[in-house]
């Protein structure tokens, strides 16, 4: 019943090369997302909160522990993909095809962990200062 | 699949036969009972939820299981007087306090009836009471958790059974002691004398508007015989308790013949607005005791006990006019009083007719002392001063009623194992339906509530001869639902359930669902042992004692190397799941723990102590399948003798401890 679905699945992974930079936005609640010069105090509270709820997980240089290492991943996506990835994890990975081939190479589900928009916001700036 | 088995002939040959006998003078099988669309009735589809939560009581396994209703799916078993190794309840070190008492920890009770909190006499979804009947305790589960969060013991009672029945605003739960005792001053009495020495205690448990917490507000000593349920009055009746009792013999053996000696019993009303008045003239006695007081704080995610030393008494041979007795036809079971407050209910479970008391006619009586004699000095109201009337010819054997939206009663028959409606106004009988077997209590959805839900009724059995694929000498027990829309009764489902559904209580999903939490938020984690961060995780040793400060998080444990430790050392592993996401628990089991494992919440913290019996590598892993990576999820403890030098040690990765050979 399910092999067909699961093929085009497979397809639609295939062809995708999670390194390098994707324009999509994901899907979730972030639509359009402005970033301008770097705010250092959101940079800084992002990183509290990316130590307590994602630093188990990822890295921020370009080591891949559970999911992928962080650097540079405001080179290779949106603003609101990171951000709908972050909130909105479950459907990213159905739904969007960056994040279905991300599921597909890490194979854990990434999970929602109770962030905030605003703190989710601060964690965007962490990692775009980061990348600098 | 084919339906060759011998099995599925059997249940194709049954159903044959019930549409071939249908009008024969057959007894009655389910099969010819169940009308054409209870199996829709109680489809539940696929991402649907069930309308009612029921709550039933574990009976003897100590528990309380959460069922869906019309479904019958078995949601989940919450964990209260027993040791539950499913999630570590009462073996992890934050819970086991949990069920001390003045007896020592004891890890197993039989639990009999849930009572969901009141606000103006309906369920208002959030706790849950049940007794301990063995070692009398009372338990307050939160329904926002499904967690118990209190326990507490109640002193000078033996077999905690007319419990814990909450009042219109849960002012009070009580306690009401089936067995009377020795209760003051030198208990190593001869058995014998029961009649001097013997008293029974009737507890007023204040329970706290807020947060819930419970206190024995007051005890009331009353004549020594058998009180074996109660309701609380409501409307009307709001500000009195009725308890039912028997053995007013005061027999002390052979209680089955001594027992059932007087042609009646009584039901005890208790004013406890009156008693209220003379605790604040101060004539309550503090009198010494030790019972256990058991608090679990969903902060810390720690239970803790404290040691209470005395309880306030009110004696009824000294104060009066708080009790009265009401005679009622033999040995007594269920009293329960109707919607509006009025009428009380009372089943003699060897008494032919079903004796309805009126509130009112009660009050009258008591005021123009209406009384036949006084019992242990505490005023008999003459039967026909409070009697409204009776249903004649209910069936064998009732035991208790519920009441639905529409003015009828609900009446379970042990001894004919049937349920029968009727009028509450007319006490006429207007339906009657068989019950899979032995049917103890019922239960309407909101059945004691001031506006019952209705809708449906569920038999609690005893018994289940012949209902499901058998499994041995010892049978599961069932509960049955009924649809009572109609004027006639409908069975739409039997379900198994675990231990004995002694009594259970439902109520609409609505009224649980909007408290439920779904995790428990990392930042307001205060357990002593929390870790928010996988960097905090540590190791430390303390005399004998090692503390792990670990994390689970899909898919791995942080630290997942530990050396170090040595044989004779206790080691405490403190599991904090960083999950922030709803449903995704973690578990955790060492190798040789004596111990159960543990399942950890998102974002919760949990204890587990492990002595290791000998010296080696031990590994330790989730338990709890929850990604891709789970069998990942694992780690070692290396064990090195008591005068080792190996230091101890712990990390994840590039952190973790390397090449330390053993050197004794
Ligand atoms: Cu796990």
């Amino acid at each position: 019943m399910a092999s067909s679905d699961e093929s085009q699945q497979t397809e639609a992974t295939a062809t995708i090369d999670t390194k390098v930079h994707s324009d999509s936005k994901g899907i979730g609640k972030f639509t359009d997302v402005k970033v301008d010069g770097l705010n250092a105090d959101h940079a800084t509270k992002g990183k509290t909160v990316f130590d307590s709820k994602c630093s188990a997980c990822h890295r921020v240089d370009e080591t891949k522990v559970v999911g992928p290492g962080l650097k540079g991943v405001t080179k290779r996506r949106t603003p609101e993909w990171i951000m709908n990835m972050i909130t909105n994890p479950a459907e990213m990975t159905q739904k969007d095809p960056v994040a279905k081939a991300l599921l597909a190479e890490h194979l854990t589900q990434m999970t929602f962990q109770n962030v905030s928009d605003d703190e989710t916001r601060q964690i965007l700036e962490f990692l775009r200062k980061n990348d600098l | 699949m084919s339906l060759s088995t011998p099995y599925s002939k059997l249940v194709l040959a049954t159903a044959v036969a019930a549409v071939t006998f249908t009008t024969a003078c057959k007894p009655k099988k389910a099969e010819t009972v169940i009308s054409g669309d209870a199996a829709q009735k109680v489809y539940v589809a696929p991402g649907k939820l069930d309308e009612v939560y029921l709550f039933a009581s574990g009976g003897f396994s100590g528990q309380v299981a959460a069922y869906g209703l019309p479904s019958g799916r078995l949601l989940k078993v919450i964990p209260v007087f027993s040791q539950n190794p499913e999630n570590g309840w009462g073996y992890s070190e934050e819970t086991k306090a949990m069920l001390n008492t003045s007896h020592g920890f004891i890890p197993w009770d039989d639990a009999h009836h849930p009572q969901i909190s009141k606000t103006d006499g309906s369920d208002d979804g959030r706790w849950l009471f049940i007794n301990g009947n063995n070692t009398p305790r009372i338990a307050r589960i939160n329904l926002a958790t499904f967690k118990t969060e209190e326990i507490l013991e109640i002193p000078n009672s033996g077999g905690n059974h007319s419990s814990p029945y909450c009042t219109e605003n849960t002012e009070y739960v009580v306690a009401g002691t089936r067995f009377s005792v020795p209760i003051e001053g030198n208990t190593d009495v001869p058995i014998n004398t029961y009649k001097e020495n013997f008293r029974g205690a009737l507890s007023f448990v204040k329970v706290d508007p807020k947060e819930g917490h419970m206190n024995i507000a007051f005890q009331l000593l009353v004549p020594g015989v058998n009180y074996d349920l109660a309701r609380s009055g409501k409307g009307a009746s709001h500000g009195w308790m009725f308890f039912t009792c028997y053995n007013s013999e005061q027999a002390n053996t052979l209680l089955e013949v001594n027992a059932s000696q007087r042609d009646k019993d009584f039901i005890m009303a208790v004013n406890w607005k009156k008693a209220e008045e003379y605790l604040k003239q101060g004539k309550g006695k503090k009198t010494p005791t030790t019972y256990y007081h058991n608090n679990y704080d969903e902060r810390t995610h720690s239970a803790s006990s404290k040691v209470e030393k005395e309880v306030l008494t009110l004696d009824t041979r000294v104060l009066k006019d708080i009790v009265y007795f009401i005679p009622c036809p033999k040995s007594p079971h269920g009293a329960d009083v109707s919607p509006d407050g009025e009428s009380i209910v009372a089943s003699g479970k060897l008494a032919a007719v079903i004796p309805v008391f009126s509130f009112k006619k009660m009050t009258d009586a008591i005021a123009k002392k209406t009384f036949e004699s006084e019992f242990d000095k505490v005023p008999v109201i003459k039967y026909e001063a409070a009697l409204a009337g009776e249903v004649q010819k209910p069936g064998l054997g009732p035991l208790h009623t519920e009441f639905d939206d529409k003015g009828y009663a609900y009446t379970s028959m042990f001894v004919s194992s049937e349920i029968v409606k009727w009028k509450v106004d007319t006490r006429e009988v207007v339906d009657r339906i068989p019950t899979y077997y032995s049917i103890g209590h019922l239960c309407v959805v909101g059945g004691d509530n001031k506006k019952p839900y209705g809708k449906y009724a569920i038999a609690l059995n005893k018994i289940t001869k012949d209902r499901y694929l058998p499994t041995g000498p010892e049978l599961t027990q069932s509960a049955q639902l009924f649809d009572i829309t109609g004027e006639k009764m409908n069975l739409l489902l039997d379900f198994p359930t675990i231990g004995e559904p002694h009594y259970a209580q439902a109520c609409p999903a609505d009224v649980i669902l909007k408290n439920q939490k779904k995790i428990f938020e990392l930042s307001k984690n205060e357990h002593p042992y929390a870790v928010k961060n996988e960097k905090e995780t540590k190791i430390v040793r303390n005399g004998k004692r090692v503390d792990v400060w670990m994390t689970a998080i899909r898919s791995h444990l942080a630290p997942d190397n530990i050396e170090g430790i040595k044989l004779g050392d206790e080691v405490y592993f403190h599991i904090t799941n960083l999950e922030q996401d709803w449903d995704v628990p973690h578990g955790f089991a060492v190798k040789g723990a004596e111990n159960a494992e543990l399942l950890i919440m998102p974002g919760e913290t949990q204890t587990i102590k492990w002595t290791p019996k000998s010296t080696g590598i031990f590994p330790f892993y989730c338990t709890d399948f929850c990604s891709a990576l789970h069998q990942e999820m694992q780690g070692y403890a290396r064990v090195s003798p008591a005068n080792s030098t190996v230091a101890l040690k712990s990390g994840i990765g590039e952190t973790a401890p390397k090449n330390e050979l053993a050197k004794n």
